[in-house]
């Protein structure tokens, strides 16, 4: 494979987090291209790019910037969602590590091209090393005149960016849940409308991207929007609901592979190969039961399943909920799907905020039967009653104000309609087999 | 005209009309359960009880529904919708929000005070299903009784709807609750050491739609099912709350807002609420009284009457200025008509005053911001007035109607110092009394002293005549407040012992013919008197009549 990285070009270059290594190696060009371009055709160029957010949900990521309102007297807020917190992702954490001028120049043409006067980067509280390395850019970014007023001279360009360290919960990654807790407030994902477009942080237009959109962006401009749409799968023309799926996009590979990494390729690639090239296979000689998509959220593959594509359509076709953040988690066959089961049900028990009655309760409830499963005093209608839960809170559209019951109900169904002999098994057996092992 | 189809029924709205599909299905006839929504509060949509199916009409014909389901707090009534409350999906999302609200319930219905008026116990009925599923442990939380000096909280019953939240945030603007920890968790709680004890507090019990938040001082006290309700005014001050008495066997056990647009809005403060203890009080006049020498005798009202008529009688014969009356802004107008006629029927040279008006500081105007400030008026919801008594523009309306000027009960106590005060009637109703002893040494050289109150106060220990009269609650008439809204009082429990509603003593004093009814004296008081015109039909509806357009009488 020829594929030549782009997002991670830089990574294991020698101070490459310093300024003057990142400008030797071409940054801050797309900068300067996209100064020379009015905001609007910086929209269009990213507009044409078909970039679509990579923070899970996958909207287009120009389109959503058209949405803010047009002559808006401002402010206009950028918020950067760096509350990377999906079980399995690390990609943006390794952006802003290895290169966080890159992230830094990304916000800064996406600033200009929204007209966006302050930037916040909303940052997981547990990244301490990003916390550093990224004040450090922004230090010298100020210092540089990349950042702060009269952006490379011109008069009309300025942006603040500050950086904001969370506040250690899963749904302040909720774009709206980000945008309370920023303002101090409990994560409480908001009612939509009104979309954060039109009134997000402190009443005011706001747009979110994730922190390898923005990286995008980068390079989106520096290279053009047509070198963007040459990677990656175009739509299928049967499907008039596929945008399509381009560029280059950093999977994480994790779980029980030999070799777990960050990888930029493709978009389109297999869970197979991603295994067996870049994650050096499963561990310990053993096989794959079960493949987590793009963070557990998202649900499971079995092995037959493997094939299937990863970009933005793929997984649902084989019944998961998307590609969400790429991140995937190699589950061996070893390993029990209940307890695999149990820990994401525990998680999403833990990270619900309890503001929807079906996502508090819900979540509660399934883990509590899945904990009785464990104890060996599971029966074999809890099943269907996990099943019907899952439907309840997240697989019906529009139950919840937000994603988050979604990706509590997506694991249950796949695990107990892909794997329900297993689940069988073990309630039958009361849970002994898998203790002799 | 727009039109909105729900469940097959067509809805029409107005143009300007702003309504979410609770409100429009209510119009409808149909009833779309919900916690989290309340007309006055702000949509948060959490509770996800009202989950409804929509769709739209295309040109053709057909209908074209969404696959998700929506709540009907968030989603405004748009024409040409089409809405499904009781679609099987719709059904479905409903009872299924239900069964999740009872899985750490501890279902204590039977202790539970809200039992009987609980929206758990309501929707589970209507919406729910007859069992539960679940098998796991409850989350056994603690509860709270530090929550307000009145309100105490069930933690377990909580449903999470943060009514109760909004409400300090956005009504009171004290901001004393919150909700801590996360998820399953979650709770409502205060900052340790600044408990909810606003002025306001005792409504978050009433927003509570379960038993959660309960009134300390209604705890226990009785079922709610043996409760009758009966609408009246709070008299306690000059805004003229619309309420609700609830009452049992003649003790009045609490009282509860009334929605009223016109009058308060949704709320009512805690001193009203709270408020109404001297109703029930144990020293309460239970029957007329006259006094011989140092003696007071309890006497019967057709011994007492007669008596007194006589007496007043004949000193307005004998010196008609120096006979006085004082119209307490306690009476209802009703009242304060019916001893004006009398009292003016024996002369037109008697005096009439208005009793003392009691003002304790400012008024009170909330959301209060941060510093406890009060907002700017065009931003105020809700208003405790410093005026504290329920009918002063009522009697002063009276008063001007038949006399022009208005002497202020200073007036009577100077009069009464010169000994130009042969017979004073002095009517009451104040539930902290309003006389002092200095009263009683001014009124010293009045010739003949009768009170007619409620309570015993200094007065009534030097008054020659002594009648009980009626508190609010146990009389029918009407109030006018600092706006100018005539309200219906209706009778919720009967006077203790002999006490009399002062409309009975006064009807029986001009010697008319059987009961007061306020209807028939509301009608002839809409005759006699042009500035309550508006009342001409006897019946106020439950809103009120604003007399003379909106503005003051």
């Amino acid at each position: 494979m020829s594929f030549e990285p782009v997002l991670l070009r830089n990574r294991g270059v020698p101070d490459v987090q310093r300024l003057e290594v990142y400008q030797q190696r071409g940054g801050y060009r797309a900068l300067e291209k996209a100064l020379r371009m009015s905001p609007a055709e910086v929209v269009q160029v990213v507009k044409d790019s078909g970039l679509r957010g990579r923070g899970g949900a996958g909207f287009p990521c120009g389109v959503k910037w058209t949405f803010l309102p047009k002559d808006h007297s401002g402010p206009i807020y950028l918020c950067v969602n760096a509350d990377e917190s999906e079980p399995g992702t690390f990609n943006n954490r390794i952006l802003m590590e290895e290169d966080p001028h890159q992230v830094l120049e990304g916000i800064t043409i996406s600033a200009y091209a929204t007209r966006a006067t302050t930037a916040y980067i909303y940052l997981r509280y547990e990244y301490g090393r990003c916390y550093r390395t990224m004040q450090r850019a922004v230090d010298e970014a100020y210092a540089a005149g990349l950042l702060g007023r009269n952006i490379l001279g011109r008069s009309d360009f300025h942006l603040d960016v500050y950086l904001h360290r969370g506040a250690g919960a899963y749904i302040c990654g909720e774009e709206t849940g980000l945008i309370e807790s920023l303002e101090g407030k409990r994560a409480w994902p908001r009612i939509k409308p009104p979309f954060p477009a039109v009134e997000g942080a402190f009443r005011k237009p706001t747009i979110v991207n994730n922190v390898e959109t923005l990286a995008c962006v980068t390079h989106i401009l520096d290279r053009g929007a047509d070198w963007f749409k040459s990677i990656g799968v175009p739509p299928d023309p049967n499907n008039p609901r596929d945008l399509g799926s381009y560029g280059p996009k950093l999977y994480c590979i994790s779980g029980h592979v030999n070799n777990p990494c960050c990888v930029e390729l493709p978009l389109g690639v297999t869970a197979r190969q991603l295994i067996e090239e870049h994650g050096g296979g499963v561990w310990k000689g053993r096989k794959a039961k079960a493949v987590v998509p793009g963070g557990i959220s998202m649900g499971f593959l079995s092995e037959s399943e493997l094939d299937t594509p990863l970009d933005f359509i793929g997984p649902t076709k084989v019944g998961c909920l998307g590609l969400g953040t790429a991140a995937v988690i190699v589950i061996d066959d070893q390993t029990s799907m209940v307890d695999v089961l149990y820990n994401s049900c525990r998680f999403f028990r833990h990270e619900s905020c309890g503001q929807c009655t079906p996502c508090r309760e819900g979540t509660e409830w399934m883990t509590k039967i899945l904990a009785r499963i464990r104890r060996g005093q599971g029966e074999l209608s809890d099943l269907d009653q996990l099943l019907e839960i899952a439907n309840g809170i997240g697989i019906t559209p529009g139950t919840t104000i937000c994603g988050l019951a979604d990706g509590a109900a997506w694991p249950v169904k796949n695990a107990l309609t892909k794997f329900r002999a297993e689940f069988e098994e073990y309630i039958r057996h009361h849970g002994r087999h898998h203790d002799q092992r | 005209m727009a039109v909105i189809t729900i469940n097959d029924k067509d809805v029409q709205l107005a143009e300007s009309e702003r309504l979410n599909l609770i409100q429009a299905a209510q119009r409808a006839g149909y009833e779309v359960p919900h916690y989290c929504w309340h007309p006055a509060l702000t949509v948060v949509a959490s509770c996800r009880m009202c989950l409804v199916e929509v769709g739209e009409k295309k040109p053709d014909g057909t209908v074209a529904m969404q696959p998700r389901v929506v709540p009907a707090c968030q989603t405004p009534a748009r024409p040409g919708m089409v809405v499904r409350t009781n679609s099987e999906k719709a059904k479905a999302a409903q009872a299924a929000t239900l069964e999740y609200l009872l899985l750490n319930h501890p279902l204590d219905c039977p202790v539970c005070d809200q039992a009987g008026e609980c929206y758990l116990q309501d929707y589970s009925y209507k919406f729910g299903r007859g069992y539960s599923r679940f098998k796991e442990d409850k989350i056994i939380r603690p509860d709270k009784d530090y929550i307000g000096e009145n309100i105490a909280l069930f933690t377990d019953r909580c449903v999470m709807c943060s009514r109760c939240v909004r409400f300090t945030r956005e009504i009171s603007g004290t901001a004393e609750l919150q909700i801590i920890h996360r998820g399953a968790h979650a709770e409502i709680d205060v900052f340790p050491g600044q408990p909810c004890n606003n002025k306001l507090a005792g409504n978050v019990v009433d927003l509570c739609p379960v038993g959660a938040l309960c009134s300390k001082d209604f705890l226990y006290k009785q079922r709610v099912w043996f409760l009758k309700s009966t609408s009246s005014v709070c008299p306690r001050c000059s805004t003229g709350c619309s309420i609700t008495i609830d009452h049992h066997k003649d003790i009045v056990y609490r009282l509860r807002p009334r929605a009223n647009p016109q009058a308060q809005g949704w709320f009512m403060c805690d001193e009203g609420r709270f408020g109404y203890k001297y109703i029930n009080a144990a020293d309460r006049l239970i029957s007329p009284m006259v006094r011989h020498d140092k003696h007071t005798l309890y006497v019967g009202w057709e011994e007492v009457l007669p008596v007194l008529r006589r007496q007043v009688r004949q000193a307005v014969t004998e010196a008609p200025e120096s006979a006085w009356l004082v119209l307490s802004p306690w009476l209802t107008c009703e009242e304060a008509y019916l001893a004006v006629r009398w009292f003016r029927s024996l002369s037109p040279q008697t005096r009439l005053a208005s009793g003392p008006v009691p003002v304790v500081g400012e008024d009170d105007r909330y959301p209060k911001d941060v510093h406890g400030n009060p907002p700017p008026l065009d931003k105020t919801l809700f208003t405790i007035r410093a005026e504290k008594c329920p009918n002063r523009l009522g009697v002063e309306a009276i008063l001007k109607h038949y006399q022009g000027t208005i002497h202020s009960f200073d007036a009577v106590l100077e009069a009464a110092r010169r000994g130009e005060v042969r017979v004073l009637y002095l009517t009451g109703g104040y539930p902290e009394p309003g006389w002092t002893s200095e009263h009683c040494t001014a009124l010293e050289g009045v010739g003949t002293l009768i009170v007619q109150d409620i309570l015993p106060s200094p007065l009534t220990s030097v008054a020659k005549y002594i009648l009980p009269g009626a508190a609010f609650a146990e009389k029918d008439g009407t109030f006018v407040n600092h706006a100018g809204l005539a309200q219906a009082i209706h009778r919720a429990v009967q006077p203790p012992g002999e006490a009399r509603s002062d409309a009975r003593i006064f009807v029986d004093l001009l010697e008319r013919r059987g009961l007061p009814h306020a209807p028939a004296l509301r009608a002839e008081l809409a005759s006699e008197i042009p500035c309550f015109a508006p009342l001409n039909a006897g019946q106020i509806g439950p809103l009120g009549v604003f007399l003379n357009g909106e503005g003051k009488p």
